[in-house]
């Protein structure tokens, strides 16, 4: 039986990380499970299901080599491998608005209160230097339909906020 | 009628490119019968085609009514023509791109985002021949490219846009 870790490297983007790391990883024996890679303000992130035989210290020993050549920094966490059991999302939700400090807390404390999980979520700046614009896309969860989701966001609705929430229907054919 | 065994990804026959039909006969009659059966004993599934049972023949069924008349407030945008029995369709017209969640009954425990035509007119023979020529959008038009994907050995892992919630892995 595997053991499970979640492994973090951040750093300068640059290329050939992934295949450096992951080849060190394959060449220690450890194997991938989900992965997710995206470029965050230029700087190279990944967070990496690791899974193999052997304790923390043991995987620290395959992946930080690599990463250290590449001045990438690595965290890594031990986890519990049950992917399978997420839902599927029932909800998708855009936001777009002139940037501010706290739209992504105001926008998901009211979410969570009203009884969304998040499942994904995405947000960038983008319009320009002056009039920058805030776009967050989110995927989650809600057991007891949409409506108290438009309830809980609709004050920040009339602060300029434009908020989009759709339900997500699975065509299963 | 009977409910078929339903084939899984990776069994090779998905891959197949299902064959045009061209007897019109009982037997044709009883793989649609069989078909309805089978699709309406899966997960709320609002289409099937013949290859997911492993008739390599260019047959499918879409109703998306069950969807559409569900209790929720807010229903997707489509058009619904009733039940469709699709024999050798072909997409004639499709008009505009649309993104949404697909899964499959031969992909169990997967969905993924998939890029499809908004509209779409079918040109397809019924059961007994004769030719129709349908009117789609939104949902069902979805339905109806998901299930004619199947003839042609495609499954909506070869056209979705992100692996984020795919691929779960099972310890």
């Amino acid at each position: 039986m595997s053991d499970w870790y979640m492994v973090t490297v951040v750093g300068h983007d640059q290329p050939g990380i992934v295949a450096k790391v992951t080849h060190a990883l394959s060449e220690g024996g450890w194997g991938l499970g989900e992965s997710s890679m995206t470029r965050l303000g230029g700087n190279f992130t990944i967070m990496m299901m690791v899974g193999g035989v052997g304790d923390e210290a043991a995987l620290a020993q395959v992946v930080e080599p690599a990463a250290s050549a590449l001045g990438l920094h690595v965290h890594i966490d031990r986890i519990q491998a049950e992917m399978h059991q997420h839902p599927n999302p029932n909800v998708h939700v855009r936001v777009y608005g002139a940037d501010r400090t706290g739209i992504v807390a105001d926008v998901t404390g009211r979410l969570a209160t009203a009884g969304l999980t998040i499942l994904d979520l995405n947000s960038e700046v983008g319009g320009t230097s002056d009039e920058p614009v805030y776009v967050m896309v989110l995927d989650g969860f809600v057991e007891n339909g949409i409506d108290a989701l438009d309830q809980a966001l609709a004050d920040l609705s009339n602060q300029g906020l434009k908020i989009d929430v759709e339900p997500v229907d699975v065509m299963m054919g | 009628m009977a409910v078929l065994h339903i084939l899984t990804y990776p069994d090779s026959r998905l891959s197949d490119v299902a064959l045009a039909v061209t007897e019109f006969d009982a037997s044709l009659q009883q793989l649609v019968a069989d078909l309805q059966e089978t699709m309406l004993d899966g997960p709320s599934a609002v289409g099937i085609a013949a290859p997911q049972v492993g008739v390599r023949l260019r047959v499918a069924i879409v109703d998306v009514g069950p969807m559409l008349e569900s209790g929720q407030k807010r229903k997707p945008k489509s058009s619904y023509n009733g039940r469709l029995v699709l024999v050798n369709p072909e997409i004639v017209e499709r008009d505009g791109k649309v993104t949404g969640r697909e899964g499959c009954l031969s992909v169990p425990d997967y969905t993924g985002n998939v890029l499809r035509a908004d509209s779409v007119r079918v040109r397809a023979q019924d059961v007994l021949g004769g030719v129709q020529e349908i009117a789609c959008s939104g949902f069902e038009s979805r339905a109806i490219q998901h299930e004619m994907d199947h003839l042609d050995g495609k499954l909506f892992l070869d056209r979705v846009l992100s692996s984020r919630e795919l691929f779960r892995r099972k310890i």
